[in-house]
């Protein structure tokens, strides 16, 4: 069985403050991680592999020339390897533009390794949590999609078995080989890789493909390939009534009470 | 004339209520515009849902009725969503984010080569470009994003529940345009096996008016009982911070914040709840934020309307006993 992952290089939100006067991410300094839904991703593609041995796992992340650390990451993690889309061209992408460059790299890699069975995706990631990109390869790949995955079973050759969250619980889907999956996180947290990861991690340098490599139609690639654009961006509405209320818990009792009466939420 | 569509999500014959918001400030964004406002409803045998539609101000609802429609399928929905707005051009397309609009919206715009502006808090027209301004928080709520969609169409927007409020049109009326539906080409790459809800109604954080969530502060897993007490109490939902989902006091699908679940209630209480930006993430475009802890100093307070200092254990059962003796229990 072949499996992709697509992996995101994104802040570590853990390590993120917010500047109150000027109602700003603190973000010098932070530590780039991978997009805590893609660690789940990769952790049922590592699943699916345990489960069906011979199987590969290839991770694709797209990002500046430092995302390829996350690449490394996965490796050593457990991945087989991976590939890092990366150029100026590709800057200023939005969700579709990203979508049908990544789309490009997954078709090369089936061009030169054969046809993928599972394409992953974490369900968004933490830093645009837009949730779009995932489907938006699916379409571009021609292949069904199911967001919000929590775990995928072989069936038979032809099908998975695949169990998705849904708002208020849970659904059993069969869907057909191949597929694009996009996955929450209780696929399960990502293991630690073994010493041979590890090692192989430390010297593994990912291929860079770029323009060259993926020979993109230049209108649909980067900014100049992205239907939205930022118009404005301003900080949210600061809350400035904010009140305390005193008191023993009783007398604070009946103080929220009243409020949540005045604005009946009661 | 160009219209405006909102997609008529309905589960099991029963739509959900974000449609009904979205078509509220569609209204809106109709009169701005001048544009009609339309709701576009997949379902099997959904013609008696139309009324309701048109009560919440569409003047017109495409019905697509087929046997596909029965539950949400990918590639049917997409498919015959995308051929329908092939057909009509519609100039401005919203979609709830649900798991189901969180499907459809992206797949539908990826085919239409077009934008789509996910979790969008406000929507505004501006009527000399001909824009929809599209506004979404960014990283993790700390900044504002307006988004525009010069170039292609239809410019896609989905909006999460509760962000708008829906309001019922008096005596309104509208024409029910039945659309032929045919995906007699389309195989049937997937199909649902099995539904599963989970414990009751407390879990559904998206569509609650009000949450009320419980975090590391409430002491102990045993003291999640009142977390569930106060909720109940207030006719609302449990939601939980990332800590007590991974230490396990609580399953997954209650977890609120960046990793869990982003939500909008009337009302969001956090009971022993520090708020780490993760949380914060999930929760601050809630109306009206009550918080509970015992350290002054935590950053939940700087997003409550209403903080209280004290200790969860002491304050929430005397709470939930003056809210009992209040309507007489």
């Amino acid at each position: 069985m072949k499996i992709v992952v697509c992996i995101k290089q994104v802040p570590d939100s853990d390590k993120v403050t917010i500047d109150r006067t000027t109602n700003r991410l603190n973000r010098a300094g932070v530590p780039a991680v991978m997009n805590p839904f893609d660690e789940n991703a990769l952790e049922l593609a590592l699943k699916v592999k345990d489960a069906n041995p011979g199987s590969t796992v290839t991770v694709v992340s797209m990002g500046p020339p430092p995302a390829a650390e996350v690449v490394k990451a996965a490796v050593a993690h457990g991945a087989d390897g991976g590939v890092l889309v990366c150029g100026r061209e590709f800057g200023g992408a939005d969700t579709w533009a990203t979508g049908y460059t990544i789309a490009l790299a997954i078709k090369k890699l089936q061009e030169e390794g054969g046809p993928f069975d599972l394409v992953l995706f974490g369900k968004q990631a933490t830093d645009g949590d837009t949730a779009q990109v995932g489907p938006g390869i699916a379409n571009h790949l021609g292949i069904p999609c199911l967001t919000y995955a929590k775990s995928c079973d072989v069936l038979d050759d032809r099908t998975f078995k695949v169990v998705r969250q849904t708002e208020d619980g849970y659904e059993d889907w069969e869907i057909q080989r191949p597929c694009a999956l996009t996955v929450v996180k209780e696929a399960g947290e990502l293991r630690i890789g073994n010493l041979r990861s590890k090692m192989k991690a430390k010297s593994y340098q990912p291929p860079v493909w770029g323009v060259a490599e993926l020979s993109p139609n230049p209108d649909f690639i980067g900014l100049k390939g992205s239907p939205t654009r930022v118009s404005k961006v301003f900080a949210p509405p600061v809350k400035t009534n904010k009140e305390r209320l005193e008191g023993t818990p009783a007398e604070q009792a009946t103080k929220l009470i009243a409020k949540l009466e005045e604005r009946h939420l009661v | 004339m160009n219209e405006i569509w909102v997609f008529a999500e309905q589960r099991d014959g029963k739509l959900e209520s974000v449609a009904l918001e979205l078509l509220s400030k569609g209204r809106e964004l109709a009169e701005k515009s001048g544009y009609a406002l339309a709701a576009v409803l997949l379902s099997e045998n959904g013609a008696p849902l139309a009324p309701e539609l048109f009560a919440h101000g569409a003047s017109k609802v495409y019905l697509l009725d087929a046997p596909q429609f029965a539950y949400y399928q990918n590639d049917w929905w997409s498919e015959a969503f995308v051929s329908l707005v092939r057909e009509r051009g519609p100039e401005i397309v919203l979609v709830g984010a649900t798991t189901v609009g969180r499907s459809l919206a992206p797949t539908a715009a990826s085919i239409l080569h077009c934008g789509l502006t996910a979790d969008c808090t406000q929507l505004d027209f501006d009527p000399e470009a001909k824009l929809l301004l599209q506004t979404r928080p960014a990283f993790g709520g700390n900044i504002m994003a307006t988004i525009v969609c010069a170039d292609t169409r239809p410019q896609m927007a989905t909006v999460r529940g509760n962000v708008f409020k829906k309001e019922r049109v008096e005596g309104a009326s509208g024409e029910l345009v039945r659309v032929p539906v045919d995906l007699s080409a389309s195989p049937c790459r997937m199909k649902r096996t099995g539904v599963t809800k989970e414990e009751g109604e407390d879990v559904n954080l998206a569509e609650a008016k009000t949450i009320v969530s419980g975090g590391r502060g409430i002491g102990a897993p045993e003291n999640f009982s009142l977390v569930r007490d106060l909720a109940s109490e207030l006719g609302g939902a449990v939601g939980a911070s990332r800590a007590v989902v991974d230490a396990g006091w609580i399953s997954q699908l209650h977890q609120v914040g960046q990793t869990g679940k982003t939500v909008c209630p009337k009302l969001y209480v956090a009971l022993g709840i520090s708020g780490a930006i993760q949380h914060l993430a999930g929760m601050q475009s809630s109306d009206f934020i009550v918080a509970v802890n015992k350290d002054p100093s935590a950053p939940i307070f700087e997003v409550a309307d209403v903080g209280i200092v004290g200790d969860v254990a002491e304050f929430v059962p005397e709470l939930v006993r003056q809210l009992k003796a209040r309507r007489g229990a």
